[in-house]
């Protein structure tokens, strides 16, 4: 009997790292969409272990417009610190068009602004397989996602067909046009995701521990973006306050509660 | 928390609360997963909500959420619907896919899988119930034991699930009787002893009502063991494998800084910096130089719990001796010496090599709607490596549900059935058996990109590859590889291997078949007595370790011929099994298709030929230890082709050779 102990996030980093290179192994061409928050700085810090330090493929940042500041430093710092590959993406047609939150509805902006940037920035450069953070636990539609889950050209995911995935054999076939969404997160959770940070010591943006009252709990777009009421400043009071909660995390997200399944609405339409 | 309404009236919510939920809720270990299946509508997903809501686990205002979408859809509020979080599911009322949810127990984290129970979702059902670690059986007492409690209990058996704890839900609707319980657990018991299962856990409940669930019942008193959620406490993980004989399986090589870093995930076992690897196929073996990082760690040796330290370097690499990584570990390893290792390889110690070869059996579910056909190529996929494939024959058909077995040749097998099948791939497989290590005996089966079924391994032989051990031998990658041979020639390479007694037309066949590919235009050349007993094994006799040897010497000539691109036609009476699995196994090293023909006829027919007059030698007492006198031939179990020379003429004979031999020479469509 061997007695070697590995934690649970052991078990997560292994798996996720097993699949990062499953991804980079089955498809030609592939990016990493970057929002900057934890989630996405968790997913290139797990790139760089499963590459021994680098990250073989570009990094994709939607730029909104609405960023916030600090946030678009965070991008200037972490893109020379893990030295990527930076692409940023920018739906400038819409904004000429006069979208934004100033006069739309979050979920037509979020829906043009990223989901419309994201499959002009996939026609441009032709990836057949982007790498996401989401995870499990966040919504109930990512519930029910795969580790790599198909998308057709017209970006839908049919939820209600999807391949089987077993014994660690994924869909890794595209058809023109098709993408694949390959999530290595998938079967973390939100405190999963603090505890690794943690012990890995991975830089993440500071408006996520809390200043005057407030933090951040999910970091989007600024005008539907609301901190939380919070004292937490270091990782250790922020696994305690998540411990303690039972409100869910993108609770400060505007665009996931304009409408019922504004979530699942948006994810059908290609939304991550 | 409001009290719930709905399915749950009458109970009272203190109860729910009751359940000891731990203070501590850090992440300490994995969570224990548990797939919830069986038959539609007997209350799996009542059951989950269930046991969310009386474990604490539902986030706030969950209920409210779910309430109010059923208000808008005009529908009663039930628990289920937790699950079903889905526009579509709602409307439609039944669960589409699979879906992960986290509760807690004072002695650990459990996921929930939830998989659906129609007919037709069978494939979320397999892709939730294989991340499992153990599985919730849920039958209705109402209705009892039905198509999909059956189907699901076998899939879960060959998943490899082993903890099973049974179900029978809905007991408020018969009364809470204790008659009709033992019926079903007698009728369901039965079918998992035909399936090798025994001893499981079957729990009466209701979960709409809360009975045997977190709690135990006041209405069922005839039953004193464990409810739902003691009887998951009780289960332990299942056996680890770390303790497996270790399979490292490759899925890349990256070059980096001028180094060459073989990246997978150790699939069973545990590897040692030091460590000497046998690499499946090639069988080449080299050190474990260092166990590549980053950042830099530090093993704390003991407990080997990783540390990032502060300092971010670029690179490291642990040399240290006795650094071990373990079964489930995803690594990256430098070789001491630089042989050539690429995705699919698989790496294991030396005194416990898999089996390697291009002919299998195995059980095969399949889950698409297309059937699967005999003489079609597919992809098949086992672990890292990928190879095409034809079904060679469907020996016997199991129905999923009924364990009713056929087993009349079949042409095709349809959805939700189960086979069992002989396989055989184009070039070399590593493989185990399922029941040895099941990471290794169990595969999946590709067409046009959809995975279309999975099956588990069985009957494999295993050899002792320290027997015939090559030296380590530098390969340089930019050889000329068999595909580029085969485009040139227009044909693959390959060993026909002939065996059979003296006498039962060997030559002969082998002759004739070589004349017949010659003229088709291909590369071919005939191996027997004449060209190798005077030379290349000229010092060999006829003892049991002399025949080893020259059987040896034969099937490594005839891999280097057939990697030339050479069609090998070898006739030798090769009489041991295991002189020819070793043949096999080094044919498909080279790369080479092995194809085993049997040229059979009784020893009566052979004797009677005698064309060397060996027999009446060998009765004589003038020949020792000949076979079938007074030495044994061992008939092949499985070979590719047989030929009944007492029956069939040479041109008979040969024709069968070729009907099944020229689709496997082709080059890749």
């Amino acid at each position: 009997m061997t007695e070697v102990a590995r934690t649970h996030l052991d078990a997560l980093e292994n798996q996720s790292i097993f699949i990062f290179r499953e991804a980079y192994h089955a498809f030609k061409n592939i990016a990493t969409p970057w929002s900057m928050g934890k989630d996405s700085n968790v997913l290139i810090w797990l790139a760089r272990k499963s590459f021994f330090g680098r990250v073989p493929f570009p990094i994709l940042h939607i730029d909104t417009t609405y960023e916030f500041p600090e946030m678009l430093e965070f991008r200037e710092w972490a893109t020379k610190y893990h030295n990527l590959n930076l692409i940023v993406k920018i739906n400038t047609e819409a904004r000429a068009r006069g979208i934004g939150y100033e006069t739309n509805d979050p979920v037509t902006v979020t829906h043009e602004l990223k989901t419309v940037a994201l499959q002009q920035a996939l026609a441009e450069y032709k990836w057949d397989a982007l790498i996401t953070g989401i995870r499990r636990d966040e919504d109930p539609t990512r519930a029910k996602e795969r580790y790599f889950s198909p998308r057709n050209a017209q970006f839908e995911w049919d939820y209600k067909d999807q391949p089987p995935e077993f014994w660690s054999q994924f869909v890794t076939t595209t058809a023109k046009g098709e993408h694949v969404r390959v999530q290595p997160l998938l079967d973390w959770t939100e405190i999963d995701v603090w505890r690794y940070i943690q012990r890995e010591n991975i830089p993440i943006p500071k408006m996520y521990f809390a200043r005057n009252g407030k933090r951040f709990r999910s970091l989007g777009c600024s005008p539907i973006t609301h901190p939380i009421e919070s004292n937490a400043s270091t990782i250790d009071e922020i696994v305690a306050e998540l411990e303690a909660t039972k409100t869910t995390e993108r609770a400060g997200r505007a665009q996931d509660h304009y409408e019922r399944n504004a979530m699942q609405k948006l994810r059908a339409k290609g939304f991550l | 928390m409001t009290r719930p309404k709905g399915n749950l009236k009458g109970r009272s919510t203190s109860e729910s609360e009751s359940y000891p939920v731990s203070a501590i809720r850090s992440p300490i270990s994995t969570p224990l997963r548990v797939v919830f299946v069986g038959h539609v509508d007997h209350g799996k997903s009542t059951l989950i909500g269930r046991i969310l809501h009386d474990t604490g686990s539902l986030p706030e205002g969950k209920i409210e959420e779910i309430k109010k979408a059923c208000a808008a859809e005009g529908m009663e509020f039930e628990f289920a619907f937790l699950l079903d979080a889905l526009l579509e599911e709602q409307k439609q009322n039944v669960t589409i896919d699979t879906t992960e949810i986290p509760f807690r127990t004072a002695r650990r984290r459990y996921a929930i899988i939830d998989a659906p129970g129609h007919k037709e979702f069978l494939k979320n059902m397999i892709t939730g119930a294989s991340r499992a670690d153990a599985a919730i059986l849920v039958i209705g007492a109402d209705e009892g034991v039905r198509e999909q409690s059956r189907r699901h209990g076998y899939l879960l058996s060959m998943l490899g699930i082993r903890n099973l704890i049974v179900v029978v839900n809905k007991m408020d609707l018969v009364g809470y009787s204790e008659k009709r319980f033992r019926e079903i657990e007698q009728d369901y018991r039965k079918f998992l002893q035909q399936l090798g299962l025994n001893a499981h856990t079957f729990i009466p409940a209701s979960a709409s009502e809360g009975e045997n669930v977190a709690r135990s019942s006041m209405k069922m008193k005839w039953y004193c063991a464990a409810n739902v959620l003691e009887a998951l406490d009780l289960l332990e993980p299942q056996k680890s494998d770390v303790d497996l004989p270790l399979r490292f399986c490759v899925q890349d090589v990256y070059r980096f800084d001028g180094r060459r870093i073989i990246a997978g995930r150790i699939e069973t076992g545990t590897l040692r910096v030091g460590d000497e690897l046998i690499f499946s196929p090639a069988n080449k073996s080299s050190v474990v130089a260092t166990i590549e990082r980053w950042p830099q760690v530090i093993l704390s040796g003991v407990e080997g719990s990783r540390r990032a330290s502060s300092t971010v370097t670029q690179r490291d690499s642990s040399t240290s001796p006795g650094m071990t990584v373990v079964a489930g570990d995803s690594i990256g390893i430098t070789l001491a010496e630089q042989i050539f290792v690429e995705r699919g390889y698989v790496a294991s110690h030396q005194n416990e090599t898999p089996v390697e070869t291009n002919r299998f059996h195995a059980d095969l579910f399949w889950i698409v709607r297309e059937p699967l056909r005999i003489g079609h190529f597919y992809d098949l996929r086992l672990a890292t490596q990928e190879v095409k494939c034809q079904i060679v024959s469907i020996e016997q058909v199991m129905d999923s549900s009924t364990l009713e077995k056929t087993s009349d040749a079949r042409e095709q097998l349809q959805r939700n059935e189960i086979g069992r099948l002989a396989i055989q791939t184009r070039g070399p497989l590593v493989i185990d058996n399922y029941d040895r290590v099941p990471n290794l005996g169990r595969f999946v089966i590709v067409d046009d990109g959809k995975i279309c079924g999975g099956g588990t391994i069985f009957g494999g032989v295993y050899t002792d590859r320290t027997v015939a051990k090559s030296k380590n031998i530098f390969w340089t990658e930019e050889k000329i590889t068999a595909r580029e041979r085969a485009l040139r020639t227009g044909h693959r390479g390959a060993v026909i291997w002939l065996t059979g007694l003296s006498g039962a037309g060997k030559s002969t066949i082998a002759q004739s078949l070589e004349r017949d590919l010659f003229h088709r235009g291909m590369h071919t050349y005939v191996l027997d007595g004449d060209n190798i007993r005077h030379g290349l094994t000229s010092n060999l006799g006829f003892s049991p370790d002399d025949r080893m040897e020259n059987i040896r010497r034969v099937s490594e000539v005839a891999k280097l011929m057939a990697d030339a691109g050479t069609v090998v036609i070898t006739a030798f009476i090769s009489p041991y099994r295991m002189d020819r699995r070793r043949a096999r196994e080094i044919a498909l090293e080279g790369n080479a298709e092995f194809i085993e023909v049997f040229v059979d006829a009784p020893l009566e027919v052979c004797e009677a030929r005698d064309p060397k007059n060996l027999y009446k030698k060998a009765r004589a007492g003038e020949i020792r230890e000949f076979t079938g006198i007074d030495a044994p031939y061992e008939a092949p179990d499985d070979p590719e082709i047989v030929v009944h020379t007492d029956q069939q003429t040479v041109d008979e004979s040969v024709a069968t050779i070729l009907e099944q031999l020229l689709s496997r020479l082709r080059t890749e469509e």
